[in-house]
């Protein structure tokens, strides 16, 4: 059958050869650039580039604000994804089709408009003032700006496994005389969870490499509001090539083991899927 | 974007498709109580989730135009025609009618390779097709300087030359490229694969050749899925804004992308004008968004009709 296919199709040396030259010229190589230059820097000069209390106080403020806006997305888009999927309400299908507008929207201008909408003069940041929170140029800033750009992750990754749940199950359940509380906590969150986690993991890795719409919403002051991306821009900037190559291999780094993390997470959860 | 979304939205249709899991749950609701939340417990769920969607969607979309409009229209259309903003407009316009095509045509390739044919290493090819989805934008950006700065490894070649790509537009190009370089390939793959390949060997059974059979049977047949990868692709690269904010040296007029020209306005202080330019990428956002809905409503009709088919089939056979 393999042999059959093979032969009857025309195209595939052009195609194959097409596909693999672009993929060189495109990706591969500028990967390889970066690769050989991070290679011409000797182990203790590259440990002294990655660790400096600056790009420490970047590296804090990526993974944290990261690891905050992925579990308020973990938290309320498995809510946005559970009333989407369960309940009927006027405006479901506006708000279903919505939720890839962060997708969508580039991500300057989702800086430029959470920037003023979360500012002291701001629709929303005027009701933070009298509590003494500031949205805007601040760590929270940042936390809201990716809670933003990484909000369509973990609703699109539970979506599917919400409505491939057997309502038998929960019949069942209900028939053992759990109540409804009961039901979801032993019956339905445990067939959620590797497809929330998922979710999550997809929206930490988009939100460690995030830079356009953090920029205009951080204020980017060193130490207390600069991230990671930022950092190799302004290293760059200086002309400090080596400084910038020894931040983004960091960053490289932590993209590709995540990216496993997630591979292993998606076969994980597709066990929970039946159809 | 999202590493699995293209996966993850055809899971969602063909779950949507299934309306058996709705109509149970419509006839459950009158008699079986036990697997329903009560009235109250749903009211509150659905108010917290809509607020949610209230603070992190709908506010940030409308702020953009009630700013944009604040000065009034004849500002508005003073800022979108002042030659910098223009020059940028007809950029972000050049560099997406050069960065979109390319993917298109290689997306069309790797599908065709991918889905019609086996051979070893696609897994790992595929992966490599994916890669720029895991890079950040800045990285990307990063590595393209290396690569043809005036440090970098063709950079002496290139000046000694004259030839110029990064602070320049082949840069721009080239980062948009790598960027969005994944969209199409992966939108056609599943298409290609779940067409198979019975009818292009009809056709070339019929005595059509090879180019006959790609233009008038397979690019038909992934035609909804084609677009769908085009749009998307188009909507980032007009969006773009770290890896060509890397390359592009912000020279105002030369190679000032729209993106680039919102935050160069917003730092001189000029929000209403940065976000009369914001009011155009915000408008493509939403285009995009709009036909996407309306590809995934037609795959999803599509897809309904090409189940119902056998039954009607079956019927016909069974009353006649």
């Amino acid at each position: 059958m393999a042999q059959k296919r093979f032969n009857a199709l025309p195209g595939f040396g052009l195609t194959i050869g097409f596909t693999l030259f672009y993929l060189s010229a495109i990706v591969l190589l500028p990967f390889a650039g970066l690769i050989a230059r991070a290679l011409g820097i000797s182990w203790a000069d590259f440990w002294r580039l990655a660790t400096t209390p600056r790009a420490l106080a970047a590296y804090r403020l990526t993974f944290g604000a990261s690891l905050a806006a992925a579990l308020a997305n973990a938290l309320f888009g498995s809510l946005l994804a559970w009333v989407l999927v369960r309940y009927r309400f006027p405006g479901r299908r506006f708000i279903d089709a919505m939720v890839d507008f962060p997708f969508a929207l580039p991500t300057a201008v989702a800086g430029l408009t959470l920037a003023s909408l979360f500012g002291p003069k701001g629709w929303l940041g005027q009701c933070l003032v009298p509590l003494g929170i500031k949205g805007a140029f601040t760590p929270l800033g940042v936390v809201i700006a990716l809670t933003f750009v990484g909000m369509p992750f973990v609703v699109r990754t539970l979506q599917p496994v919400l409505l491939s749940l057997e309502l038998e199950v929960e019949e069942a359940a209900a028939t053992l005389g759990a109540g409804r509380l009961r039901t979801f906590v032993a019956v339905i969150a445990p067939a959620l969870f590797p497809a929330v986690l998922t979710g999550f993991a997809l929206a930490f890795a988009r939100a460690i490499g995030e830079y356009g719409s953090i920029v205009f919403i951080s204020g980017n002051r060193p130490f207390r509001t600069e991230i990671a991306p930022l950092l190799i821009v302004t290293r760059l900037e200086e002309y400090d090539y080596r400084g910038a190559i020894a931040l983004a291999v960091v960053l490289l780094v932590f993209s590709f083991v995540l990216l496993g993390a997630i591979n292993v997470l998606e076969q994980w959860s597709s066990r929970y899927q039946t159809h | 974007m999202c590493s699995s979304s293209g996966a993850a939205v055809t899971k969602l249709i063909d779950a949507m498709s299934d309306t058996d899991f709705t109509r149970r749950r419509d006839s459950a609701s009158q008699s079986q109580r036990g697997t329903e939340e009560s009235p109250l417990a749903r009211w509150a769920l659905i108010v917290v989730a809509l607020a949610f969607c209230l603070v992190f969607l709908l506010l940030p979309l409308l702020n953009v135009f009630v700013q944009a409009f604040a000065k009034g229209w004849a500002f508005y259309v003073a800022a979108l025609t002042h030659p910098d903003s223009w020059a940028a407009i007809r950029l972000t316009v050049l560099v997406a009618v050069i960065a979109v095509p390319l993917n298109v045509l290689f997306g069309l390739a790797a599908a065709w390779a991918i889905a019609k044919f086996e051979f070893r290493g696609k897994p790992l090819l595929v992966t490599l097709i994916d890669l720029p989805f895991s890079v950040s934008p800045v990285v990307a950006g990063l590595m393209f300087v290396l690569l043809f700065g005036l440090q970098g490894f063709f950079g002496g070649w290139l000046d000694a030359h004259d030839i110029k790509i990064i602070f320049a537009v082949p840069g721009l190009v080239l980062a948009t490229v790598f960027v969005t370089f994944p969209f199409v390939a992966r939108e056609l793959i599943p298409v290609m694969q779940a067409t198979g390949e019975e009818q292009e060997q009809a056709a070339l059974t019929l005595g059509a050749n090879g180019w006959q059979t790609f233009w008038h049977v397979t690019l038909p047949s992934v035609k909804w899925g084609l677009l769908y990868g085009i749009i998307l692709c188009n909507a980032r690269a007009m969006g773009e804004f770290g890896a060509v904010s890397v390359v592009s040296g912000h020279i105002t007029g030369q190679t000032e992308t729209m993106p680039l020209r919102v935050e160069k306005l917003y730092n001189e202080y000029n929000a209403p004008a940065a976000f009369a330019v914001a009011s155009l990428l915000a408008l493509l956002a939403l285009f995009t968004l709009g036909l996407k809905t309306f590809l995934e409503w037609r795959q999803a009709q599509e897809h309904a009709r090409a189940r119902a088919k056998p039954r009607e089939v079956a019927q016909s056979v069974t009353t006649s």
